[in-house]
């Protein structure tokens, strides 16, 4: 078996580059500046840009540019950073902008511990813009899944033109690991939906053949409605800047045009379309690992380093007699509903391990108490596990909860 | 006929919005003239609009538009560009977003990227009710400067000027030869940017009795030139990243190095090993070359470190885990083994200290001879070695010694580690290894 001892950051930076990133721009921060040092170093290799920016700000607002000229894009900071960003993620959400942002969640609030592990953004990134948009939001568990779920969000990224959240944390992108390189899982990524080009290739300047100058008019099928959903819950074709089309995008509130309105009917469309673009898809984007027991009575949930330590209680818990199932969650955004209900049937409790105060706790809470109202049954005994210490929540912690 | 192909405007049939007599109008048909002299490609031309009345500019024209967040135009501008160096990029923002976005117009100016900036310098904000800008004069009156304002405005072309811009301009709405001046700065290659004085009829001229006559003036009053204030030869950034990437272009990105067993272990459990030292010191050097001889041994390894934000002072913790099966919790509870390098190294250990048992073992210099701790207890002195030890080398010659003591895997695995990970010093780091021997022999 061969194997590869290697960081969580190479690991993204490798994905990134395998899902076809070729723009990154960013800001120093710990613990993602190795991320942003890979890329700077290795994307001109493939013919891409990777810029330091001015501040945050700056860097995510260079890769919407980039993303709407064509580019796949990528950034990578901390809790800090995505502060900072805010404004845009609501920027990249209303202008309909494939984006990956790398969040490695370290302790906070506010500059907090730069180089302490946790896991207290999950709330920040579903929440951390105004007007409370969906957002997708996946979480590695191993160096191997940093690189898959890097390719993943790109996929997703490009597919629904929406930006996507890549949320390791400080352990998984800094410490050393051992992984079997047949791990390394590759995803086919798509691509955004393009307006098809006009005949005749308009994408380089027309010449006209009498004169053989460049002819600047614009051909009415070299424009097009950049903002054209149908049915509402679609990605809208686009074109890139440079591209065999005129594109116009925007971050106001729009019709079909790209242009203001403030038409009840199109603001209304528009804005149930931001919703049901993500929400209709759930069913392409629950992904997960679920290990079950049939005879336990106890359900784990867990993402990120804290489901290392809660398999590996699992595991021990069995050995030592005491079933009990493990569900650690790679998609945090949207709530993999379907994965969890499936994985909490027959479990008469489920325990929500987190490096938080119990952001997901909240959202399993939400999902079994309304699914056992509207199915007239009990919901399971329902608790978390949680830690904000600045270290990991540890095997033996699970396994007091499972003998409990 | 040449004359067929010319576009005679690159404006769209809708109306413009602005109130009468506002300076956008007229900046805006300059803007138009100037394309229409340069005939340039709509599908190749940008317009990036920030916020305020001006934000609105970019849905007139026929051009590729991006209307985005109050202040950051440059910044998307300069991700456009850097992303296809090939399109004409013109940002088009007021006074106010100068003031928000200063930070990425000075930063677009240093770094020369090539894209053309439109100040529309109103001094006030037009659309929010007519407060007062960066670009205020003190003296005037605006909504939020009702008595007068007391601040100085800032000089748009200076800042930029004096950091680095290739083409700076000051005009106002009223130059006839504007066309041209804008025409001449989407040309030039470098960052372009034009400061252009202009009229809010709806708010600073009425707030000052305020005309052209008075803003021709004001110029003068406040000593600031105007015209051409610097065309200088500029590399611009998004080319020269471009070249500059060229050279590397087909160099392997990131390349799986996979490792194959080559040496035996004999391990049948998970073995927890803490390096106790200071930053600065090589510790995680060590570390990882002692992780990377696990993997070597078919073992599974984790390393996780802490150390301070400073890099060469206070403490550096490397744990490591060694284990025959894959591991998943990275955390350490307890060492099987601790090595202890220096005081900052102790300061951080004493929890691992008072949990090892007389199963466990703490390796260490005379110094720490006596620190209370259960462990049972192997000093080395590293002074009394064959080669020179120096501040660096320490940590790798102790981690060596203690390699062989625990006897997990053969010290040829270290240095087949060593001989990979730290290829560019392998011949000063072997002889150490070889040293480490001598050091459990006394």
């Amino acid at each position: 078996m061969t194997r590869e001892y290697i960081d969580g950051a190479t690991a993204i930076a490798r994905g990134a580059l395998q899902a076809g990133c070729n723009f990154f721009a960013g800001y120093p921060i710990s613990p993602a500046t190795p991320i942003l040092l890979h890329m700077l170093r290795d994307l001109p290799k493939v013919g891409g840009v990777g810029i330091q920016a001015e501040d945050e700000i700056g860097a995510i607002s260079m890769c919407i540019g980039a993303a709407m000229t064509g580019a796949r894009a990528l950034t990578a900071t901390s809790g800090p950073g995505i502060s900072l960003y805010s404004e845009n993620i609501g920027l990249a959400i209303m202008g309909e902008t494939p984006l990956v942002i790398v969040d490695v969640m370290r302790m906070g609030p506010a500059t907090g511990g730069a180089t302490t592990v946790a896991q207290g953004d999950v709330q920040f990134v579903r929440w951390g813009t105004s007007g409370g948009y969906p957002i997708i939001a996946l979480a590695p568990s191993s160096v191997a899944e940093c690189y898959t779920l890097t390719q993943r969000a790109f996929d997703l990224a490009e597919r629904f033109r929406t930006p996507v959240f890549l949320l390791p944390d400080k352990e998984l992108i800094m410490s050393m690991a051992t992984v079997d390189v047949a791990e390394y899982v590759d995803v086919a990524v798509g691509q955004r939906p393009l307006v098809p080009a006009p005949a005749g290739n308009g994408a380089g300047p027309k010449i006209n053949a009498a004169t053989g100058q460049p002819d600047p008019r614009l051909r009415p099928e070299e424009t097009y409605l950049p903002y054209d959903f149908d049915p509402i819950a679609a990605t809208p074709p686009t074109s890139p800047f440079g591209g065999p089309h005129i594109t116009r995008f925007t971050t106001s509130s729009h019709d079909e045009h790209g242009f203001l309105t403030k038409d009840p009917v199109k603001v209304g469309r528009l804005n149930e379309h931001l919703r049901r673009k993500i929400e209709d898809h759930r069913a392409e984007m629950e992904f997960g690992q679920f290990d079950a027991d049939p005879a336990a009575e106890t359900l784990l949930i867990s993402y990120g380093t804290t489901a290392r330590a809660m398999r590996e209680a699992a595991d021990r818990s069995r050995a030592a007699g005491q079933p009990v199932s493990g569900l650690t969650l790679h998609t945090l955004w949207p709530v993999p509903e379907n994965l969890i209900l499936q994985a909490v049937a027959g479990h008469s409790r489920v325990v929500v391990a987190e490096l938080n105060h119990g952001h997901y706790l909240r959202e399993i809470e939400l999902l079994l108490y309304r699914h056992a109202a509207r199915h007239h049954h009990a919901p399971p005994q329902i608790s978390g596990l949680h830690r904000v210490d600045g270290e990991l929540i540890t095997p033996e912690q699970f396994l007091a909860v499972v003998r409990y | 006929m040449l004359q067929m192909q010319l576009l005679e405007t690159y404006k769209n049939e809708r109306p413009d919005p602005f109130c009468p007599g506002c300076g956008h109008t007229f900046i805006l048909n300059h803007l138009d003239a100037a394309l229409q002299k340069l005939q340039l490609d709509p599908k190749k031309t940008v317009l990036v609009s920030d916020i305020g009345c001006v934000g609105l500019s970019d849905q007139y024209f026929i051009t590729n538009a991006f209307h985005g967040l109050h202040g950051r135009s440059v910044a998307y501008a300069t991700g456009i560009k850097l992303a296809n160096p090939d399109l004409h990029v013109i940002v088009l923002m007021g006074d106010g977003g100068t003031g928000i976005g200063g930070t990425h117009i000075i930063n677009a100016a240093r770094r020369n990227i090539g894209v053309t900036v439109l100040v529309f310098n109103n001094f006030n904000f037009g659309m929010t009710g007519g407060e007062h800008s960066v670009t205020t004069p003190a003296g005037y009156r605006t909504a939020s400067t009702l008595a007068g304002n007391l601040e100085s405005h800032l000089d748009i072309c200076g800042s930029v000027a004096v950091n680095g811009a290739g083409y700076v301009y000051r005009g106002t709405s009223f130059d006839r030869d504007l066309p041209d001046r804008i025409a001449e700065a989407i040309q030039f290659p470098g960052f372009a940017l034009l400061d252009i004085w202009e009229l809010c009829t709806a708010y600073f001229v009425v707030n000052n009795d305020f005309g052209r006559k008075e803003m021709l003036g004001m110029v003068d009053t406040l000593g600031l030139p105007t015209g051409l204030i610097q065309r200088r030869e500029v590399r611009e950034l998004a080319q020269a990243l471009h070249e500059q990437g060229q050279r590397l272009r087909g160099q392997p990105t990131l390349p799986v190095r996979g490792v194959d067993a080559q040496f035996p272990n004999a391990l049948d459990r998970k073995f927890h090993l803490v390096i106790a030292g200071s930053a600065g010191a090589k510790v995680r050097s060590a570390a990882k070359a002692a992780g990377y001889a696990g993997v070597l041994a078919g073992l599974w390894a984790t390393q996780s470190d802490d150390y301070p934000t400073t890099v060469k002072s206070g403490h550096s913790i490397s744990e490591i885990i060694f284990s025959p099966e894959e591991i998943r919790y990275t955390g350490i509870a307890k060492p099987d083994a601790l090595v202890l390098l220096s005081e900052d190294g102790l300061k951080k250990v004493g929890g691992h200290l008072r949990a090892m048992t007389p199963e466990d073992v703490l390796i260490t210099t005379p110094e720490f001879e006596h620190v209370a701790t259960a462990a049972r207890k192997v000093i080395l002195r590293p002074r009394d070695a064959s080669v020179r030890i120096t501040r660096t080398n320490r940590s790798l010659i102790v981690t060596a010694a203690a390699l062989r003591l625990l006897n997990l895997f053969p010290v040829a695995a270290l240095e087949e580690s060593v001989r990979q990970t730290m290829a560019r010093f392998a011949a000063e780091n072997l002889p150490v290894i070889a040293a480490s021997a001598a050091l459990l022999e006394s």
